[in-house]
């Protein structure tokens, strides 16, 4: 009993943060945001909408309810590619869709056909399902992959005006073989060809994680990060597994901009959901030329670190040593034999009683002003008013992949609060306004952005700002700079 | 030259040097390396941005702690009247307890105010004291969201125009832009920064400048001798 508990404690300590509302899907499209909303679809004409990436719900099916679609805007127009069996596997055909708007309510909303773009006859090496768009940067040149198991992953050239075949006279490029749901990105100079290794549909038995190689041109080859060419098997895993969420698949990056990254994918079972298969949204890293797939925040206490200036988010108010303060008095030459009355190592030798526990904050903070607190930033020092506990606000709503969280100090309400003249301040209580809503997210380089959720009076967005060496403020996030770039470190 | 005359000479040389000290000292002559008296009216900042023009009161002794809840308890004493609202000029003399100190209008050749060099150069302490501090900047025009940065060795409370707007404590080094106000505002026309820099022994300085919306420092401003309505005609 008492086994469980602990276990159970342990489990809340560390919950990491699930979409919210109706997000079972399978095979999800990558996010798209069409008018301020976030759109997904899946096989079997299912779809997903959301106004904040956090909670989703039900959306309308588009006209083709085929297999695992993929969605891309290129100018004025969503491309919908849809996959369908013509025949006994792997016979198969992607068909283009597309509308000018994802909003069934959009005067612009109706979706056109626009033909087949891929197919497979069922006797090529090739099974011409799970599409993957890319659109890229360089030249707005547009390209889908395709495949599965049957075979090889394949590339064809597409019209970015039309979304159709640019030249159905083209012979595809094979890139890869032994995956499926694959789907390029382009990062730095380096196109990324991601694909989902392993098996699918069985619950918590599946094998899904997804798999990568790079190529410096769009047609490969694409080697992992041992050399091995995925056309020969060869992939590096991006994601796999973790405790909760079995056998993620179907890559999709969102973009947010200004740094930000973010991939899509589904969990074949969601073990806190029954086993579903559902939407996720995690934040992407990138190291050394490769993504790396992050984690939402989970909810716990952290020191807030400043990557530019190595000093931590306090209170303004005047710390206690841990342990209190130390003894003046020590014996002399600093560590050498025990003077009465003195700690028994000498000088450097610690206190007689041991371990020293963590600060007490209701004992510490007893001398804290009552009212609103500054902040600033100071030398970690493991003090009371240097630790943060991030937890997720309910029913206050949220951004791609987390819900909107509140940032109190560890042990009391006391919360983070944005003030309306950009500045920071601790409130003695949490209220739930939306100056004390905060969205946290993980930049590519693995730091964290912290954003109020609204700033009084002001419709600009801002960011948590080290400014000089120990001074705290908001101000508008510069992706270049590295004074909004915020390491949490878990205490 | 031979061994004995060699000590000789340099022995002489030694004592001549301490005579020179001695006497320097006791007329509080030392030449202050980094600072020399501000003679013109105006002042730039530096090409940095720093104010390198300051009006010093000579240091009051202090063995105030320097942590936080010390050095806030510490700035609620008077030590002298009008210590948060005078503007002094150079020469002005002010009554501690029953020492009378002056203030010293001073020009740094260097980003930091070199307190040391200062206190040393009269042959007043250096350890243990308080250096209150006050700079006239002239604004062409009012400047809004900029921020007041400043570094001191050790803590340091800081008032623009009667505003307290930066308080850093404990035994700290002197860092450029270590404490850096919120967003305000300088009027147009004389702005008054005033601080109180408090050491507890070794080496003590401080440096400020004006940081504008973009963090850049600010240069569009000249540090007066004496405020405006003091200048003479």
């Amino acid at each position: 009993m008492k086994r469980s508990l602990i276990a159970a404690l342990l489990f809340l300590a560390c919950r990491a943060f699930a979409l919210d509302g109706q997000i079972q899907i399978h095979d999800p499209s990558t996010v798209v945001l069409c008018d301020g909303q976030f759109y997904t679809y899946g096989t079997g004409g299912s779809s997903l909408v959301s106004e904040d990436g956090w909670a989703w719900s039900r959306g309308a099916a588009p006209s083709r309810r085929g297999m695992a679609p993929d969605l891309i805007h290129v100018g004025d127009r969503y491309f919908m590619y849809v996959a369908r069996n013509v025949g006994a596997q792997p016979r198969a055909d992607i068909n283009l869709i597309w509308s000018k708007s994802l909003d069934p309510n959009s005067p612009d909303y109706k979706w056109e056909e626009g033909g087949v773009v891929a197919s497979s006859d069922g006797a090529e090496d090739c099974n011409a399902i799970d599409p993957g768009a890319l659109l890229d940067p360089n030249d707005g040149r547009l390209w889908l992959v395709y495949g599965s198991y049957f075979g090889y992953i394949r590339l064809v050239e597409l019209n970015p005006r039309t979304g159709q075949r640019l030249n159905v006279n083209d012979t595809p490029v094979d890139l890869a073989i032994n995956c499926e749901a694959s789907i390029l990105i382009h990062h730095e100079g380096w196109y990324y060809l991601l694909a989902t290794h392993g098996s699918c549909c069985r619950g918590a038995e599946s094998g899904y994680n997804i798999r990568m190689g790079r190529a410096r041109k769009v047609t490969g080859p694409y080697l992992d990060h041992t050399g091995l060419d995925m056309i020969m098997g060869g992939g590096s895993l991006f994601a796999g597994s973790t405790s909760r969420h079995i056998a993620p698949g179907h890559f999709g990056l969102l973009d947010l901009g200004d740094g930000v990254q973010k991939f899509s994918c589904h969990y074949e079972a969601d073990l806190d959901r029954g086993g579903a298969s559902v939407l996720d949204i995690r934040p992407l890293l990138w190291k050394d030329g490769w993504p790396i797939a992050g984690d939402n925040l989970k909810e716990g206490a952290f020191e807030i670190e400043s990557a530019r200036t190595g000093t931590a988010l306090e209170l303004a108010v005047e710390g206690v040593p841990v342990g209190g303060p130390r003894p003046r008095r020590g014996p002399p030459g600093f560590g050498g034999t025990n003077a009465p009355g003195g700690p028994p190592g000498g000088f450097f030798g610690g206190s007689s009683r041991g371990a020293i526990p963590p600060q007490d904050v209701t004992q510490v903070s007893t001398n804290w002003p009552k009212e609103n607190i500054d902040l600033r930033l100071a030398n970690f020092l493991d003090q009371a008013q240097q630790k943060w506990t991030i937890s997720a606000v309910t029913n206050a709503g949220g951004y791609p992949g987390s819900p909107y969280l509140k940032i109190t100090v560890a042990g009391l309400d006391r919360a983070l609060a944005a003030t309306e003249d950009g500045e920071l301040v601790s409130t003695p209580a949490f209220s739930g306004g939306p100056e004390e809503l905060w969205r946290i997210d993980q930049l590519t380089d693995g730091t964290w952005r912290i954003m109020p959720k609204a700033v009084p009076n002001s419709k600009e967005p801002l960011a948590l700002c080290a400014v000089g060496g120990s001074s705290v403020t908001l101000s508008k996030f510069d992706p270049a700079s590295d004074k909004h770039r915020w390491h949490l470190k878990t205490q | 030259m031979n061994l004995y005359r060699r000590i000789f000479l340099t022995s002489l040389a030694v004592f001549h040097s301490a005579l020179i000290v001695i006497a320097a000292e006791n007329a509080g002559q030392l030449h202050a390396i980094s600072l020399t008296p501000a003679t013109s009216a105006e002042k730039a900042p530096s090409t940095d941005g720093f104010i390198q023009r300051w009006l010093i009161l000579d240091p009051i002794r202090s063995n105030t702690p320097l942590t936080d809840n010390a050095i806030n308890e510490a700035v609620k004493k008077e030590y002298f009247p009008g210590q948060l609202s005078l503007i002094p000029r150079d020469g002005d003399k002010v009554k501690v307890g029953e020492t009378e100190l002056t203030w010293h209008a001073v020009d740094t050749r260097d980003y930091n105010v070199n307190l040391y060099h200062f206190a040393h150069s009269r042959g007043a302490p250096t350890s243990n004291v308080l250096f209150w501090a006050v700079a006239i900047v002239d604004c062409p025009e009012e400047l809004r969201d900029v921020r007041l940065a400043i570094g001191s060795n050790a803590a340091s409370l800081w008032w623009v125009n009667g505003q307290r707007v930066i308080g850093i404590f404990g035994d700290r080094q002197t860092v450029i832009d270590d404490g850096v106000s919120k967003r305000l505002t300088l009027k147009k026309g004389t702005n008054v920064l005033r601080c109180a820099v408090f050491n507890a022994g070794g080496a003590t300085d401080f440096c400020a400048r004006i940081l504008g919306a973009d963090e850049k420092p600010l240069k569009n401003f000249i540090v007066r001798l004496n405020a405006v309505a003091d200048q003479k005609p």
